[in-house]
């Protein structure tokens, strides 16, 4: 797949969590405009790789936009200049000959660098163990439709369900905030009856998790929503303060 | 009361104290600027005097002056207390930021705008409420509106109040419709309206207030 885009990456690397980074530039050629920006870094690492270089560690799996692995800060904003898309679905097109891109790993005190642009997003795996669960029967699934749930609740369930954890919404706050992952996680349980049995602590729970995993606090300016690749509405951040406050108020 | 102490230090908890105060701090501007705007009456400060003497000596309003006090003491403090704890949480810097693509750069500079404003506030305090409170100058010969009168004959006295009041206008913006959204109260059918009154609310109040200065400055009231 060849193409004519002649681009300079300045790309972040770092051996480990314990040594310093610093950037590195490189320069591409004949990379095509229908590549997604992985197969661009694709082409850099084949080459690193063949003159006896250490390849660009970087997250990816899927590839087609639902893992939420992939996380790259490209030119100043998390998953790269286009609306909705994770950085696998981010294509080249969008690139235009001759510009320096520079890409970075998210940066956080709670999402430390493992290596290069790969980060350490375990600390969302904890809030998620600290609340994120319902309980449920063992055996054979029950009945669809035994419990009533109106379309709308679902459909908002649903869409704070669409949250794939990539961790863009943190890399995008000036505060590193978790917030609007802790509250899509806290509201797609909150908004449905199998939510219900833990309702009243979760909130807490999860909330002091993400305190202690030493996320930012939230100032509302909509960063993390404007950049979120499943565009998850900060209405689930006014619902997680409620659902939080609720319970420091009236649980016994 | 741990429970309390303890979600008050919370991420949530610190926002809604900031809420909580902000809004109390927006509600003391509407009572403030109302008063203050009654010098475009242009009956030579007759009604304004008789309001600032009303609130110099009632008891219920010099109560709710240290509660205001108190009021904005607690928002100066936990806004400098997540200011100091935030920034902590992004060790290493971004070398490329471009805020502008998703946020409105007065909602990232609130810490900024309320420094700017808690200088304009040391200066404007000492000004009128030092002079009115706290010294006996205050005669019938020389009242609160001459005494501003006397100060707004400075050039740089009212560059520095309009600055001030542009501060409060952006600090406004962001922060009325961002106290709600702190309180948990984002909603289909009252937010498009909190944006809207946050907006006008913030515009108007500043206006108002930066009209005052001017108006004393150029001799456009009498």
């Amino acid at each position: 797949m060849e193409g004519n885009l002649n681009l300079t990456l300045k790309i972040w690397r770092q051996k480990n969590a314990q040594t310093a980074g610093k950037f590195e530039t490189y320069q591409v050629s004949g990379i095509s405009e229908d590549m997604s920006f992985l197969e661009m870094i694709d082409v850099l690492n084949n080459r690193l790789i063949e003159e006896g270089d250490d390849p660009v560690a970087f997250d990816h799996d899927c590839r087609e936009g639902i893992c939420g692995m992939c996380s790259m800060y490209i030119n100043g904003r998390p998953h790269g200049p286009n609306k909705g898309v994770t950085t696998c679905q981010l294509h080249m097109r969008s690139f235009s000959d001759g510009q320096t891109i520079t890409i970075e790993p998210w940066r956080a005190e709670a999402f430390p660098v493992i290596k290069d642009l790969v980060v350490n997003r375990s600390a969302f795996d904890r809030i998620i163990a600290a609340g994120g669960f319902i309980s449920v029967n063992t055996g054979n699934a029950q009945d669809a439709n035994s419990l009533p749930i109106p379309k709308d609740d679902a459909d908002e369930a649903f869409a704070a369900a669409a949250c794939i954890g990539c961790g863009a919404c943190v890399a995008a706050c000036k505060n590193a905030s978790a917030m609007l992952f802790t509250s899509a996680k806290i509201s797609q349980l909150a908004l449905l009856p199998q939510g219900q049995a833990e309702r009243s602590k979760r909130a807490e729970a999860m909330v002091a998790q993400m305190d202690e995993e030493g996320f930012g606090a939230c100032s509302n300016t909509g960063a993390c929503e404007a950049e979120c690749p499943k565009g998850i509405s900060i209405e689930n951040i006014a619902r997680m303060n409620r659902e939080y406050f609720s319970s420091v108020f009236t649980s016994k | 009361m741990a429970w309390l102490s303890k979600s008050l230090n919370s991420s949530l908890g610190k926002k809604l104290l900031m809420a909580i105060t902000g809004l109390f701090l927006v509600s003391f501007l509407l009572v403030h600027c109302g008063l203050n705007a009654t010098v475009f009456l242009n009956d030579g400060g007759v009604t304004f005097n008789e309001g600032a003497e009303f609130m110099a000596k009632n008891p219920i309003i010099r109560t709710m002056e240290i509660v205001l006090f108190g009021g904005l003491l607690l928002h100066i403090l936990d806004g400098l207390r997540l200011w100091m704890d935030n920034k902590k949480k992004r060790p290493v810097a971004y070398a490329v930021i471009d805020g502008a693509a998703n946020s409105k750069w007065y909602s990232r500079s609130m810490g900024l705008l309320g420094t700017l404003l808690l200088l304009f506030l040391i200066i404007h305090l000492k000004h009128f409420w030092y002079f009115s409170r706290l010294t006996d100058n205050l005669t019938e010969e020389h009242t609160l509106y001459n005494e501003m009168q006397a100060i707004f004959a400075s050039p740089a006295v009212v560059a520095i109040y309009v600055l001030g009041c542009i501060s409060l206008a952006y600090h406004l913006l962001h922060g009325f419709q961002s106290a709600f959204q702190s309180l948990g109260w984002n909603h289909p059918k009252y937010t498009p309206t909190i944006k809207c009154i946050g907006a006008a609310y913030a515009i108007i109040i500043a206006a108002l207030f930066a009209a005052m200065p001017i108006a004393f400055h150029f001799n456009l009231i009498h």
